[in-house]
């Protein structure tokens, strides 16, 4: 990987997490509320997965904060939202599992499972209508790929050839409920199988993230139709803020943080670049200091005024006619 | 007990005694329910009957409903109400309906279970009601618990009956205390009246029961009269006789509901009363219920979306006044 790339990666890795554990502490403060799903120790995935697909159009879950900031939407536009405050990216209605950014063509921020997958590929439709060039990008846990939905966009994007790629954040788990006591069988790649080619990727690994999302972005873009790449990480965090976590054992927890993100990151820089401790050191401090400015803006941002409640329930034009 | 505790004891009664009573949900089983409800249930009935199902909510209702053909009696939980829109198809073109379209040969007894309504900013995909839409559905009984008693025995009785039961829960009640007469069984079909009085009737369901409460006071003094609270409990079919007999004596009706004001519930109520009991009104009814928005995040924005307890007693007082009370 180009050093760039990789310094860039791993920044926008250290930033995510201490995001995230600020989100935490914020929450707990309450100035941050309703259901918080944090994405600490699935940082490679989520980094390395926005910076290959750099051009195209994202949809994914509620669990989008490190996404949507990888995409290029300003930390302090994410934590704002998080803050519910009118200069968060949407405005403060969303809150953290709703953060859309279509200048960025971030379309969420979906917060029912297997919900946006349709929009997916809807809207792979249009980029292939139009000759764009470029595809669309699913995110999805495991737990979406038992839903209705998930096996309609399959076949759908398959028989039409759309340029979608389907990206399966496999971290075992739906809340409480381990894949394989829902599914037959844990990798669920092979349930695309028969619609479009899979790729298996190690979801803890940034660079081959990064490697096999590109591979899957160039594939889509060649008009070859739909990939599927599924990748097996692990979140260190509960659910959401309001589950404990407690089916997990801790044995179970100590082997998936040993495979760290970002400690395998600073590993690569270090053997592939020389990298030294104080370049992460660096690194590390910038990280955070982009996250307290993040906060600091958060926390001094004007709530939405009352007014904001019917705005934007239609759209201006149409608005006017109804008032 | 808390309202969860008594939404557990009836379903462990009935799956005491009947082994053909099973569970099935997403995180139902081994942890408990995301609202704690099935907690404890999967060690005593083992996991063939506390049904772990993967995020399928149109196979959680239509597997119900093919259990309840099957001779088992299911009672299916959708984590929250939103997810149930999924299996609106099950729930209006199968549960609803087998009954009638076999001529009566077949029987669902099914119970199918969500909590629903603004919680906690929990924001637009995770706040909503449906009781307006799935009261609309001939052929399925809708109960509302908002007294920890009425979810004890309303819940044990859905079991027991022989007819789907949609059962709305509210997220903000789980933990609700109250206490539950066990030895005195209830009619489920019938309204509850909260606090009787003579001037006014104020009818509500599901939490807004308990804003209108805290809201009551305040109102009688500022009016300077008595209210009469009802809390509906069955909305579908509805309770027809205690409203009149309330409305008669009264004279007033002011509805409360957590929903968006159009097309909502209490519409049905407030069109009751227009064309059955008309000249028994002294004033138009008052309608009072959430705005026409999706409910926003932000926790200002998201308590102007709905009633709460102070803006029912100023709404009402201000109605009062201008309309002779
Ligand atoms: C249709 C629907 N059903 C249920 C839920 C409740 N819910 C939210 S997240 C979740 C688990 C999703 O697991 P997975 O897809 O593996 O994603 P992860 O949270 O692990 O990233 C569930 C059941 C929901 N949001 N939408
Ligand atoms: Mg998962």
């Amino acid at each position: 990987m180009e050093k760039r790339i990789a310094e860039e990666i791993y920044y926008l890795m250290e930033l995510g997490r201490r995001f995230e554990y600020a989100a935490k502490e914020h929450y707990m403060t309450g100035e941050i509320s309703g259901f918080l799903h944090l994405d600490i120790g699935q940082e490679a995935l989520s980094v390395a997965a926005m910076r290959a697909f750099d051009h195209g159009d994202v949809f994914t879950t509620y669990r989008e904060h490190i996404m949507a900031i990888a995409r290029g939407i300003e930390p302090k536009a994410v934590m704002a939202e998080l803050f519910g405050k009118t200069t968060g990216v949407s405005g403060g209605k969303g809150g953290s599992m709703h953060l859309f950014d279509p200048t960025h063509f971030f379309y969420g921020g979906d917060a029912i499972v297997g919900g946006h997958l349709p929009n997916a590929v809807g809207c792979a439709y249009a980029r292939k209508l139009e000759k764009a060039g470029h595809g669309v990008m699913a995110v999805f846990g495991d737990g979406a790929t038992n839903g209705g939905a998930f096996f309609e966009s399959l076949n759908i994007a398959s028989a039409w050839k759309l340029p979608v790629l389907f990206l399966c954040e496999n971290n075992r788990y739906a809340i409480g409920t381990e894949i394989t006591r829902v599914a037959p069988f844990l990798e669920q790649a092979k349930k695309a199988e028969p619609y479009m080619p899979t790729m298996e990727v190690d979801g803890m690994d940034a660079v081959a993230v990064y490697e096999a999302v590109s591979e899957a972005r160039d594939y889509i873009e060649k008009g070859h139709g739909p990939i599927f790449v599924e990748a097996f990480t692990c979140r260190y965090e509960g659910h959401s803020m309001s589950d404990a976590g407690t089916y997990r054992s801790p044995q179970e927890m100590q082997i998936c943080k040993a495979k760290d993100p970002i400690e395998r990151m600073k590993k690569y820089l270090k053997e592939y670049y020389n990298m030294e401790d104080a370049y992460f050191d660096e690194v590390g401090k910038k990280a955070q200091a982009a996250v307290d400015t993040a906060v600091e803006f958060a926390a001094q941002s004007p709530e939405p005024e009352a007014a904001a409640l019917f705005e934007h329930v239609f759209c201006k034009e149409c608005s006017d006619v109804v008032s | 007990m808390l309202y969860r505790e008594a939404l557990n004891r009836a379903i462990d009664e009935c799956m005491a005694v009947d082994e053909k009573v099973v569970i099935l949900g997403e995180d139902v089983g081994r942890y408990g329910g995301s609202y704690r409800v099935s907690e404890g249930l999967v060690a005593k009935y083992g996991e063939a009957r506390c049904i772990d199902t993967p995020i399928a909510e149109l196979s959680i209702v239509g597997n119900a409903v093919g259990m309840a053909i099957g001779g088992l009696r299911p009672i299916a939980e959708i984590m929250t109400a939103n997810f149930s829109l999924l299996a609106f198809d099950q729930i209006i073109n199968h549960a609803s309906k087998l009954h009638y379209m076999s001529n009566g040969k077949i029987r669902l007894p099914m119970v199918v279970r969500f909590p629903q309504g603004v919680s906690k900013q929990l924001a637009a995909q995770h706040s909503e009601s449906y009781e307006q839409m799935l009261s609309a559905v001939p052929g399925l009984i809708v109960w509302a618990a908002s007294d920890v008693n009425y979810a004890y025995h309303a819940l044990k009785q859905a079991i027991l009956m022989d007819d789907p039961v949609l059962f709305i829960e509210h997220e903000l009640l789980y933990n609700k205390k109250g206490e539950v007469d066990v030895d005195t069984p209830l009619d489920p079909f019938k309204a509850r009246i909260v606090k009787e009085g003579k001037d006014l009737t104020i009818v509500s369901y599901l939490k807004m029961v308990d804003d209108v409460m805290t809201a009551v006071p305040t109102i009688e003094k500022e009016l300077g009269i008595s209210c009469e609270v009802i809390d509906l409990q069955s909305l579908n079919p509805i309770d027809h006789a205690t409203l009149e007999a309330s409305i008669k004596k009264t004279g007033r009706l002011v509805v409360v509901e957590e929903d968006h004001y159009t097309g909502g519930y209490g519409a049905q109520i407030v069109s009751f009363a227009a064309e059955k009991l008309f000249y028994a009104l002294d004033a138009a009814p008052l309608r009072l219920a959430g705005e026409d928005v999706p409910i926003p995040y932000n926790r200002s924005l998201e308590l102007a979306s709905i009633p709460t307890p102070e803006k029912i007693a100023a709404r009402i007082v201000e109605w009062g006044k201008s309309n002779g009370l």
